[in-house]
């Protein structure tokens, strides 16, 4: 098992009310997989990412990466977990709009241990030709594979994507898609997708629902699609 | 091969590279400010000290009527004494041609069968004087300019009452007489007085004082008592008419030297300091707002495994890099000027020698105060920025919380139009942003009070000294006391409108453990021509009892009235007195103390005298007055009012004000810096916000006046904080420049206020013009592109 977690609970204070977004989630996600979660707004599908990927710490439980246990890291043991093993790919992009394609890539294959050559990790994602474009000269679609491009660079043996195609038409969407998909089969990186489109989730081979803070349901998919097949 | 970290910093620098160009323009003034300062100071003062070092400038000095050349072994006897040189110093008066005012002059005795030991002459031009030369002198470098005299010249001197013709063979410069100041003078005045030097031989045959000696000059050993030595120097030559003997921190020349460079001190202290802190106020406004745009890259780069040293580092080296922008303008910049202002006032203090001396660790220091300042300033936001989590940084921050502004909830929205509305609840949703932004911008207002008040402070110091108490056109002194019949014959003179007599009485002022030398004037009970003001500017009559002290003289002593001053008398009977101080008078040049005369007259148990007059002179007559007055062997000094006031504006314009012009510059470019980094960054924040209101049918006209509207609060918030850190900034000053020569008042102009906020409004327009067109460029597109 790559990622296990046992009765994982997390509690915002915000101003007087306590908010608790996992209420006790006790699960397992096994290597190489591709896992879609499931679930509506505040269901905590997003805060278990975060706690997975080291980003955020559980209030209580444990949440153990190849049976290290995450709630015991500190900051710097974190940020070195995030660093070595993680990928993630967000939302926003989040890529540093004062760097090219190639250079938001080597920002992060510059840190890792084992990386792979930055020009590489974008010919994957088929962006080769725009590596030394501005994130402001390319559209939302190609601005996502690159942020995919900087999180498989450093080889991670996990890549978190938050709803990497919420920004995105169903074209880009299918684009990035098999970015990630193509990521997951030929490296074998275990792949975590959060997104709120269900049809995505005919592609995973677990897909994870969430709601008010537990899981509600594990299911396994025995008959993937390919992102073409799917009906957005 | 750069990492892509460092390729960030890079281009994160040039996109906001007119902040950076402000900053880097702030902080190279404050740069530049402190080398020159530091650097100047130190040069000038290495200089000082090894000309008096090389030159044998003593330690210790006496004058008195005569005595027999055999005391001076007594001299030599002193313990702590290690060279002594007997001379004969006397007082004469010059005929100079191009003068139709007399001048007077000092000739000073040069040993013939040894060499000069103490007070050694650096020769300019010509020769040194032959032993026993007959009718040659050598002559101070700054007469002999001032008269476009060369060699070989001949001076007509009247000279213990005969005249005699000498010719200037050799042009030198003394330790002694860096500057010539005349007996009683307060400024130096190389046209009306010279100094001379001639062979001792030919000099004691000239004045009676053959094997005799009336000054003395004393080198002490290295860890002698110098108090000890002038009290022994004192009781030896007491019988002989020896005035009390002084140190050289008393010397008249080293002492405007020394108070010359304090004053130099005293505004280079405080400027760099307040130029570097603004310089760090600047990079924090810049850092902190740079650090917030950059959130959620920060949360990014967090995310992906960049510790928070490494962020911390990023943003670290930003600010260095500005720094070191900063500093290699800013050193470059005060070596430059540095170089040009040590030899300005090298030439100004007539040194022989330029020690320049730009030191390593002045550069070194201002560097690294300045990176201090810098990273201080900045810290806190990177810190904060290291602090934050990754998870949180990277979600765009809540919209900002907005209420009604104070305006709307007592009901005046009514009156604003939804524009205003924006305008008023951003101001109000962010006070301490606006705040900070209004601090910025008071002090560019505040450092262009503060350079401008020196002048002003001057103009009234001089108007007050030279309308006010120096009513006079002319003063003339006597070379000893005279009865006060002399009066009656300056009175016949034509063209003398009016004259009213003065005493002045050479004393040792003693409160506790504080004594002073200085003199105490007599003058008629309501003097008209000079006069003796109190701090209301209003004419004081001389006390009935006591004594008048001026404020300077009194802090000093730590006297106030109601105090009893004890006053040695330094000449004829040499009594010790006790006087009250009845009145503290206002003046700002030098130290003052005066009584009625008739008054002095009597406590000093001597007959009616009089030392000098003050003349009032019918302008008409005035060529054929000097002329006459220039006859008088009886008169050894001569001060026409507004020569002297010409002389102190000189002096003035010379060296404070030129340091002042400095600060004027450098105060503008950081003004214009401040402003403009303001004016920016308001922009950068709102662009996104105004390019969406221009996308919802605003005209440009509509959008600026959000944008100016804000700034123009702020500027207007500015003027009242900046006006009132400027003059609390001249305050601080004059109390680091206060001299026993001249206190400074503090004085302002209300146009100095309004130049100064002129610049600021000046600058304002220009910063805004510059961020206007910004705006214009502003994409409507792109600037949605971002917006969930």
């Amino acid at each position: 098992m790559l990622f296990k977690t046992e009765t994982l609970t997390k509690a915002y204070v915000t101003g007087e009310t306590e908010i608790h977004a996992l209420r006790g989630i006790t699960t397992e996600i096994p290597s190489g997989e591709l896992v879609v979660m499931l679930g509506p707004s505040g269901s905590g599908k997003s805060t278990f990412l975060n706690i997975i990927g080291g980003l955020d710490q559980p209030t209580s439980g444990k949440v153990f990466f190849k049976g290290n246990d995450l709630a015991n890291f500190n900051n710097r043991e974190l940020t070195y977990y995030r660093r070595e093993h993680v990928g993630f790919v967000f939302q926003a992009y989040n890529l540093v709009p004062s760097l090219t394609a190639l250079e938001n890539v080597s920002l992060v294959t510059e840190i890792s241990p084992d990386p792979m050559d930055p020009l590489k990790a974008l010919a994957i994602v088929g962006l080769k030709e725009r590596a030394n474009h501005f994130p402001s000269q390319m559209s939302g679609g190609e601005q996502q594979r690159v942020a995919i491009a900087r999180a498989l660079a450093k080889r991670p043996e996990v890549l978190l994507c938050d709803e990497p195609t919420g920004a995105l038409d169903s074209e880009t969407g299918i684009v990035v898609l098999n970015a990630l998909l193509k990521v997951n089969e030929e490296f074998g990186t275990t792949t975590i997708i959060i997104t709120h489109n269900a049809a995505i989730a005919e592609l995973a081979h677990r897909v994870i629902h969430f709601a008010d803070g537990l899981i509600h349901q594990v299911q396994i998919n025995n008959k993937r699609k390919a992102p073409e097949q799917i009906d957005w | 091969m750069i990492s892509s970290l460092n390729q960030k910093l890079l281009r994160d620098l040039w996109g906001i590279k007119g902040q950076v160009a402000a900053i880097t323009l702030v902080m190279a003034a404050g740069i530049a400010i402190f080398i020159i300062m530091f650097g100047v100071l130190d040069s000038l003062k290495l200089t000082r000290d090894t000309y008096y070092e090389r030159y044998q400038f003593a330690d210790v000095f006496a004058s008195l009527k005569r005595a027999p050349e055999a005391v001076k072994s007594r001299i030599d006897e002193i313990p702590g004494v290690s060279i002594s040189q007997s001379r004969v110093v006397f007082g004469v008066t010059l005929q100079m041609e191009s003068l139709s005012e007399p001048a007077t002059g000092k000739i000073i005795s040069l040993p013939d069968s040894s060499p000069t030991l103490l007070n050694k002459l650096y020769l300019r031009e010509g020769r040194m004087l032959f032993p026993n030369e007959e009718n040659a002198i050598l002559a101070d470098e700054s007469f002999v300019k001032a008269h476009n005299l060369s060699l070989g010249d001949d001076l007509t001197v009247v000279m213990n009452g005969y005249r005699r013709t000498l010719k200037i063979i050799g042009v030198v410069l003394s330790p002694e007489y860096v500057y010539s100041i005349a007996p009683g003078a307060l400024m130096p005045d190389s046209k009306r007085f010279g100094v001379f030097w001639m062979s001792r031989r030919s000099l004691e045959a000239a004045v009676n004082m053959k094997g005799a000696f009336n000054d003395i000059s004393i080198k002490t050993e290295r860890n002698a008592s110098i108090e000890g030595v002038l009290t022994k120097i004192d009781s030896i030559l007491k019988p002989y008419g020896g005035l009390i003997s002084f140190a050289r921190k008393d010397q008249l020349s080293n002492f405007f030297v020394a108070n010359e460079l304090k004053q130099l001190q005293g505004m280079g202290a405080l400027a760099p300091v307040i130029f570097l802190s603004v310089a760090a106020f600047l990079i924090n406004v810049v850092m902190s707002r740079q650090i917030a745009t950059q959130r959620e890259q920060i949360g990014m780069l967090k995310a992906v495994g960049y510790t928070n040293k490494e962020v911390s580092l990023h943003y670290l080296k930003m600010v260095l890099a500005i720094t070191f922008f900063g500093s290699v303008i800013g050193l470059a910049l005060g070596a430059w000027m540095g170089s040009g202002m040590t030899k300005m006032y090298t030439e100004f203090f007539h040194f022989p020698i330029l020690k320049y001396s730009f030191s390593l660790e002045v550069m070194i220091l201002a560097v690294f105060s300045c990176t201090l300042a810098a990273v201080i300033g900045t810290l806190f936001a990177i810190k904060n920025a290291a602090k934050l989590p990754p998870a949180e940084a990277m979600r765009p921050e809540s919209p900002a919380a907005f209420k009604k502004s104070l305006l709307e909830r007592i009901g005046l929205h009514q009156y604003l139009s939804f524009t205003s509305r924006i305008i008023i609840r951003q101001v109000d949703r962010r006070p301490i942003r606006t705040l900070m932004s209004s601090i910025g911008m008071a002090f560019a207002l505040s450092i262009l009070i503060f350079s401008f008040f020196m002048e002003d402070s001057m103009d009234y110091l001089m108007d007050v000294q030279y309308t006010m108490t120096q009513r006079e056109d002319v003063n003339i002194g006597f070379v000893e006391s005279k009865s006060a019949i002399a009066l009656e014959e300056i009175k016949t003179i034509s063209g003398v409108l009016m004259v009213e007599p003065i005493r002045d009485v050479p004393v040792y002022f003693k409160h506790n453990h504080f004594k002073k030398r200085g003199s105490i004037t007599g003058l008629v009970n309501k003097p008209t021509l000079r006069r003796v003001i109190d701090d209301q500017l209003k004419s004081v009559s001389m006390p009935s009892e006591g004594i008048a002290l001026n404020t300077t003289l009194a802090n000093i002593l730590q006297l106030k009235v109601g105090d009893v001053v004890e006053v040695e008398v330094l000449e004829e009977k040499r009594q010790t007195l006790k006087i009250p101080v009845s009145v503290i008078t206002q003046e700002f040049i030098g130290l003052g103390a005066f009584m009625d005369i008739v008054k002095l007259n009597y406590i000093l148990d001597s007959s009616p005298r009089i030392t000098g007059a003050s003349l009032l002179v019918d302008q008409n007559h005035s060529a054929q007055l000097y002329k006459e007055l220039k006859a008088i062997p009886a008169i050894i000094s001569l001060n026409i009012t507004s020569v002297l006031r010409q002389i102190f504006e000189d002096i003035m314009a010379e060296n404070l004000l030129k340091m002042m012009a400095t600060n004027v510059m450098f105060a503008s470019f950081i003004s214009f810096g401040i402003i403009y980094n303001t004016a920016r960054i308001t922009l950068s924040e709102r662009s996104r916000e105004l390019a969406s209101l221009r996308v919802l049918g605003l005209t440009r006209g509509e959008v600026a006046y959000i944008l100016f509207g804000e700034l123009g609060l702020i500027t207007l918030l500015s003027l009242p904080i900046g006006i009132f850190l400027g003059y609390g900034m001249s305050v601080g000053m004059t109390e680091s420049m206060d001299s026993e020569l001249f206190r400074i008042p503090v004085y302002l102009k209300n146009s100095t206020y309004g130049y100064a906020v002129l610049i600021v409004l000046l600058s304002a327009m220009v910063s805004f013009y510059l961020v206007w067109r910004q705006v214009d460029n502003i994409d409507l597109v792109s600037a949605q592109k971002g917006v969930e």
